[in-house]
């Protein structure tokens, strides 16, 4: 039983059951302080490991982030466009020379 | 008027209904690869593609089923209780569920941080709720341990370290279903 928000990837990855929820990345299991909703996002999980009988059984729960702009959210995300290009490329480069010197002072993984 | 704004309410946003020229949800393949991209990497990331899925029914009613937790978050640095790895990289660690009631540390994980927030942890990690269902008999019993799996660039690590070790855990510990909580 998966619970989640990035629903492309864990349907491409195949679990043989999963509760999407679509809301921003980080509350797959319900909103902040709404009990509630959690709750009967948990409850769905549970009903769907009874009844689902194949894998890859998406059920999307019927919640909604922002009722009155659902695609502002979705737009800003690791958006790139002319404004914000130099500045991740830049970050990138970054990037890879911390994880150059961290592979060199053996701070990166290796088991 | 109100059944009208109501039906708008529950869809999606500023187009409730009708037609879209691309799907509503957000592709994070498309995104993070042209996110990347940007960053300057030239090799988009690989994600796990599997054609057979494993599916196993319940082997016993779910009110008497011991549930178990994973999560994709860890303790903050320092705070890590009593064998629970300390040292990074992340390890995969096991550690009582109420060792985690003042939430977990998730701040390197990439979420939507302008959108929301981790401060609640039935939001990402259901301890509380799964407990109610315990209470109320809806489950057999929520496992005294969930279990903590580094987000890993390598599908290697995970699938011939980290996940048979966790697997390893759940044995022990009697689960029955394994309810992974990705953030």
């Amino acid at each position: 039983m998966v619970a989640g928000s990035a629903r492309d990837i864990v349907e491409e990855c195949g679990v043989a059951r999963f509760v999407f929820t679509d809301f921003p990345l980080g509350n797959p299991t319900g909103k902040p302080g709404d009990v509630g909703m959690q709750r009967a996002i948990v409850g769905t999980a549970l009903d769907l490991l009874e009844r689902a009988w194949l894998p890859r059984t998406t059920v999307q729960t019927p919640y909604v982030w922002d009722a009155d702009d659902n695609d502002g959210w979705r737009e800003h995300f690791m958006r790139v466009d002319d404004s914000n290009r130099a500045a991740l490329a830049a970050t990138g480069e970054a990037r890879r020379l911390d994880q150059a010197a961290a592979k060199a002072d053996g701070r990166a993984r290796t088991t | 008027m109100a059944l009208t704004e109501r039906s708008q309410r529950t869809t999606n946003g500023r187009k409730p209904d009708g037609r879209r020229a691309h799907r509503s949800y957000l592709s994070y393949i498309d995104k993070s690869r042209e996110y990347y991209g940007a960053h300057g990497y030239p090799q988009p990331y690989q994600w796990a593609y599997n054609h057979e899925v494993a599916f196993t029914p319940l082997a016993k009613p779910l009110s008497e089923s011991t549930v178990g937790l994973v999560t994709t978050s860890f303790f903050e640095k320092g705070r890590e209780p009593a064998g629970v790895p300390v040292a990074r990289p992340k390890q995969p660690y096991a550690a009582r569920c109420d060792d985690a009631l003042a939430g977990l540390y998730n701040s390197d994980l990439f979420w939507d941080k302008d959108n929301t927030h981790t401060d609640d942890l039935d939001t990402y990690l259901p301890i509380n709720r799964l407990r109610e269902f315990e209470a109320e008999g809806r489950i057999g019993a929520l496992s005294e341990r969930f279990y903590g799996i580094p987000t890993d660039y390598s599908h290697r690590r995970t699938q011939r370290n980290d996940s048979p070790r966790i697997e390893e855990w759940m044995r022990e510990d009697g689960v029955d279903v394994a309810f992974l909580v990705p953030l």
